[in-house]
Parts: structure tokens; C-alpha cells; sequence
């Protein structure tokens, strides 16, 4: 297959490296973070008005995460070996930590904080079902079935304690998937020292987006009605985030042309060729100017309960794809242009192939999967119509 | 078919021959390379390069480079007077079957080869998740391809586009500088047969070396030296439009 060059690559640049799996992976472990945010700010920061949405933002930011290495494990030449990164770790590598990073949130952070959130319900269940139901929240509960008013006010404790110490967790692991491209200084396209916190910023608006998407989805399937006053809240938060993060990705590129340093021509000319649709049309103008401004008139307006669901769920949907595409413009704009600044290269994705489209829809299926298994498993919603056992309130949790 | 006593008289001379020939390409033994002794690196001469893609031919054969990769490259550039900025360059299969006659009139034109510049603080090192690249004791980077993962992070790295990932291997490779050869007592590949010694290995820890001299008298640079990465490759005559 003969890959089209523009002007002068370096002979082994004209193949791209880092194909659409490496644009989901910080798509995917972004989403984990944002939404564990979200769940944050009601357990940590009180705000009351999003807690129908705590529960969901932990299992959806689970199920992210339990498919984040997948596409950087079909991506190695050599998966076989990448638990090599865990037993001889490169220390001066930015990406040697990854896996233990990667654990650290999911073991210490998540995995915990869910199950202290659940604990109670998975107890009662468990005593409550009957059969191979009952045995799988038998085996859940992890031997611990004490539900006595002192054992869930400590659950609660520590449960507050773990997402304190999960918010800079969050932070970690997103800003880290920054620095991992931010810290390439071969590539001017990458090396910002911008880079993880516009990474962290943008992954607080694409989890917050897709967990009130999903909120509005599943209370619509579940054909109950939105709580107007949380999805407000969040949408306000949205809006916030979404301000910081393009003020820093516009303080980024302001500084980019104000310098016009040796790399400036050829990334200009990229971003005005190769990477226009996706950067200035999807990126920019859908993805983050019109999000922004629906979610902005929104406060300036008064508009009608049935009128801002609508914008929430049209600014959602384009949050969300525009992130997306700002993740392909950093991963797969940074490899278009050649090192020597003299030429460009295209990007050719194969359809069914390890790497290819298929590959990168199935995995971006699976999440959803491994989320309508974890809602039926541990419901998360408020008024816990799908759970039996909720009947006492515990000082956190289904309320 | 049965040898007789004749027929053994006339094979022994053309064994003999063909002996001699074999013992000529055979490097000398070299027992006592010590790798703290030795600091390797390149001198690339410009104006003597002629283009003719030599090297690539050879380090390809010696090192079974496959098609459409490269471990070194030849590039043609062609500067119009005073648009330093802006140079012309292509390097058609890597220069590997030489260059087609230069269209272009005016300005200048020149050769540069490109490989590894074997790095002392090289990013492609730093950058390795589980230490697969490394640099030797004697200042080679190379790769150890049973441990290398594929991530190709150090393709990324490198500012020189000096790696690629094998397709045979799936695993990341690039200029040994012939280590199999230079700790044998030989020079590399590329070097060997360069037809006007563009090329030279250079030993910068040997005070013997005629490196020394050369650097000394010299006007010398390196690739990209704002990347700081210690390269080891230098260039005589190098244009300031070299990327």
C-alpha cells in the first residue's frame, strides 16, 4: 500500500506509528476521570443536586477504565510481554508507569470506593436472592456482612476518605496520559508543558458530558423522569469546565503563532490542510464553540424545562465528539508532518485489522456492555426501584 | 563422483585461493575488547559524498534491513541561493539505488547521509518503558529485540527519524552501528564501502584515532543540536539548511 506524501519525510516517518487505538486510549481513560469528578463533587464538594448521577459516574467510569489498556495492548508489537512494564519498569520512562498508575486508580480508588458505596445493598442481596444471583453478591461482599449502623457510618468515612484521596488520583491519571505525549520534545506538535493540563481539563468536560448523557438516556429508558434541577447543575459545570479548558488550548496556540518558532510553518499549514475538518470544524467550531454557547445561553435565557434538555443533550453529544477529535488532532496530527518540518504524511486506517475501525468500535462498545452488566448488577439509581432492599437509607449511598 | 589423487592436486591450489579470501573477510579476533575503552561514534565528510547509495545497499545486506526501511539513508538537497529555510530534498527508496541526474539549476546541491547518532542522552532511551534500548558502555545505542514491547514510543522520540518497527520482528529497530563488526576489530558496513570515505567510525575515546585531528581542524556540527541529545554523528560541511 503506497501512502501519499506531501513534500520531503524522513524515509521511516511516511508510516504513522500511533494508529486509532492510541486516539482511543486517552478518549477512554479521559472519560474515567471526568466522570469520577463528577461523582466528586457530591461526595466531597456537597453538591446535593447531582446525586442522582453519583453512582452512574462510578460505574461508568469503571467500565472505562476496566477497557483502557485494551487498545494499548492490541496496539504492541508484542503484548505477551507488556507485564514486563509492571516487573522491570524503565524509571526515566513516561510511560513505564503507567500500569501501575492504572492499578493504583482502579484498585485503591475506584474498585474501593464502589464497594464501600455498595456494600450494604450487596449484602442484603445477597441474603435476599436465591441461587447463582445470590452467589455472586455472596462473593461480592468479600466475606463482610456486617451491616450495623457503626460499619456503615465507617464505610461512609472511608468512603469519603478514598474519593479525597481519588480527586488528585484522577488528576494523576489524566495528566499523566498528557505528559506521556507533552513530553516528547521531538515532536513540536506534542511537547507543551500545557499539555496534561489541558488533558485534564478536557477530561472533565468529556466525563461530566457523557454522564449526563447517559443520565438523560437511562432515565429515559427507565421511563422515569429527569431530575431538571441535577442535569442544571451539571450543565452549569459543564460550562465551566469547558470555558477553562479552551481558554488554555487558545493560551496554547496564541503562544504557538505569537512565537512562530522553526516548527510554526509546517504545523500551520497542517492544521489549515490535513487536520481542517477535524481540527477547525469538529474540534473547534462543533465540538467546543457551539457546546459552549448552547450551554451559555442556557443561563442567559430562561428557557423551558423541555427546552434545555434538549440543548443539554444536543451540547453533550458535540462535547463529546469534539473531544474525541481533539484527541485524534494530538495523537494522529502529531505523526502528519515530518520531523525535518518539510513534509506531510497520511494517515490510511484499515478496516479489519488489529488496528483498524472495527477493532476501535468494538472497543468502544464494549464500555457500554460492561456498564448495562455492572447497572443490573449494582443499580445506581436514587430511587432504587430496582433493588428490593432499600428500605433503610444508609448515611450515604441510595437515597 | 570418486577423487582421485589428480583431481586432488588440482583442487588443493583453488582451496588454497579461496582460503585466503575466506580469512580476508573474517574479522580479526579481537579477545580482549574492552567496551570502557572504546567510545564510538561517526564522522560524516559531506562534500565527498557522491550520492552513489552504497551504504545503504550495504548495511541493508549486512543487517537484513527489510524493504522500505532504513537504518541509514541518503538525502539530496537542493538549496536555491539564499532560501536557506526552504530547502529541496527527497531521497527516493532512501537513496539506496544512487539518484536520478538533478533537474534543478541554480543554487547548490549536496549529499547527506543520515543514520542512529547514537546519542549519549539519547531521547529513545529515556523514553523505553521497560529498558530495551540502552546504551552500551562503548556509546552504541541498540535494541534488544527479545524485550522489546513494540510501543514504539521511541519511534516517536527520536527527533532524527532514525527508527522504525520491523515488520518481521514487530519490534523497534535502527543503526547498530554495525556492533557485530566494530567490536571484531572492523569498521561498519556503510563505511567499508563507501567508494570516497564520506564515511568514517570513529573511536573517541582512542587518541589515536584520526577523529581527533579532524575535529580539531575542522568546521564540525550535529544534527539539530538544540535537541541537546549528545548526538555522536558529525558532519563536515554540513549547510545550515540540513534538517
Amino acid at each position: 500500500m503506497t501512502i501519499p506524501v506531501e513534500g520531503f519525510m524522513y524515509p521511516n516517518e511516511v508510516e504513522l506509528q500511533w494508529s486509532v487505538l492510541i486516539v482511543l486510549y486517552p478518549f477512554i481513560t479521559g472519560l474515567v476521570a471526568g466522570a469520577f469528578i463528577l461523582a466528586s463533587l457530591e461526595r466531597v464538594f456537597r453538591v446535593q443536586a447531582v446525586k442522582p448521577t453519583y453512582r452512574l459516574a462510578l460505574l461508568t467510569a469503571l467500565s472505562f477504565l476496566l477497557v483502557a489498556p485494551l487498545p494499548l495492548q492490541l496496539h504492541l508489537g508484542h503484548p505477551e510481554r507488556s507485564f514486563e512494564m509492571y516487573l522491570t519498569p524503565h524509571r526515566s520512562s513516561a510511560m513505564a508507569m503507567f500500569g501501575f498508575v492504572y492499578l493504583w486508580y482502579l484498585m485503591a480508588v475506584l474498585l474501593l470506593e464502589i464497594w464501600l458505596d455498595y456494600r450494604r445493598d450487596i449484602v442484603l442481596k445477597s441474603q435476599s436472592a436465591t441461587g447463582l444471583v445470590r452467589f455472586v453478591y455472596r462473593v461480592l461482599t468479600l466475606g463482610s456482612d456486617n451491616i450495623s449502623e457503626r460499619s456503615l457510618w465507617i464505610d461512609e468515612r472511608l468512603g469519603y476518605f478514598i474519593t479525597l484521596v481519588g480527586i488528585p488520583s484522577a488528576f494523576l491519571l489524566h495528566g499523566y496520559v498528557g505528559f506521556i505525549f507533552g513530553s516528547v520534545k521531538a515532536n513540536p506538535w506534542w511537547s507543551s508543558p500545557l499539555m496534561p493540563i489541558v488533558f485534564i481539563f478536557s477530561a472533565m468536560v468529556s466525563g461530566i458530558a457523557a454522564v449526563m448523557l447517559l443520565y438523560m438516556i437511562s432515565t429515559r429508558l427507565r421511563r422515569r423522569a429527569i431530575d431538571i434541577r441535577c442535569l442544571d447543575k451539571i450543565a452549569q459545570y459543564l460550562l465551566y469546565t469547558f470555558v477553562i479548558d479552551f481558554s488554555l488550548e487558545m493560551l496554547d496556540l496564541l503562544q504557538r503563532i505569537y512565537e512562530a518558532d522553526e516548527s510554526f510553518r509546517s504545523l500551520d499549514f497542517m492544521v489549515h490542510t490535513r487536520l481542517w475538518k477535524s481540527q477547525v470544524i469538529v474540534q473547534i467550531l462543533l465540538g467546543t464553540v457551539t457546546p459552549i454557547a448552547l450551554l451559555g445561553l442556557t443561563q442567559i435565557l430562561k428557557l423551558t424545562d423541555a427546552a434545555r434538555k434538549r440543548i443539554y443533550a444536543l451540547a453533550g453529544s458535540l462535547t463529546v465528539i469534539g473531544i474525541f477529535a481533539m484527541r485524534w488532532n494530538v495523537v494522529i496530527g502529531g505523526q502528519l508532518f515530518s520531523k525535518s518540518f518539510l513534509g506531510y504524511t497520511t494517515y490510511k486506517m484499515s478496516f479489519a485489522t488489529r488496528e483498524g475501525l472495527l477493532t476501535a468500535i468494538v472497543l468502544m462498545i464494549l464500555p457500554f456492555l460492561i456498564l448495562w452488566v455492572l447497572v443490573k448488577l449494582l443499580p445506581p439509581w436514587p430511587d432504587a426501584d430496582s433493588l428490593s432492599v432499600s428500605s433503610a437509607t444508609p448515611a450515604h449511598g441510595t437515597s | 563422483m570418486e577423487i582421485t589423487r589428480r583431481h586432488l592436486l588440482l583442487l588443493l591450489p583453488s582451496a588454497a585461493v579461496a582460503w585466503k579470501y575466506v580469512l580476508a573477510g573474517t574479522p580479526e579476533s579481537a579477545p580482549n575488547y574492552k567496551l570502557t575503552e572504546h567510545w564510538w561514534g561517526m564522522l560524516i565528510d559531506i562534500p565527498k559524498c557522491i550520492g552513489c547509495g552504497s551504504c545503504v545497499r550495504a548495511c541493508a545486506q549486512e543487517n537484513e534491513v527489510p524493504d522500505g526501511y532504513f537504518r541509514t539513508w541518503v538525502e539530496r538537497y537542493h538549496v536555491a541561493d539564499w532560501k536557506i529555510e526552504k530547502p529541496e530534498v527527497e531521497s527516493p527508496d532512501g537513496g539506496k539505488q544512487g539518484f536520478p541526474p538533478n533537474e534543478e539549476s541554480g543554487g547548490k546541491n549536496f549529499f547527506v547521509p543520515k543514520l542512529c547518532n547514537h546519542c549519549a542522552d539519547s531521547p529513545c532511551t529515556q523514553v523505553c518503558p521497560v529498558g530495551a534500548t540502552f546504551v552500551t558502555p562503548d556509546g552504541v545505542v541498540l535494541v534488544d529485540k527479545k524485550y522489546c514491547l513494540g510501543c514504539r514510543y521511541c519511534v516517536q522520540a527520536c527527533p532524527y527519524g532514525c527508527r522504525f518497527i520491523n515488520p518481521k520482528t514487530n519490534t523497534a529497530e535502527k543503526c547498530t552501528l554495525c556492533y557485530h563488526r566494530i567490536t571484531k576489530g572492523l569498521t561498519t558496513a556503510c563505511c567499508e564501502v563507501c567508494p570516497t570515505g564520506a564515511r568514517q567510525l570513529a573511536d573517541l575515546k582512542n587518541p589515536k584515532d584520526p577523529i581527533h585531528e579532524f575535529l580539531r581542524t575542522h568546521t564540525v556540527q550535529v544534527l539539530k543540536p538544540h535537541m541537546a541529545t549528545g548526538a555522536k554523528v558529525f558532519y563536515n560541511g554540513m549547510d545550515g539548511s540540513v534538517r
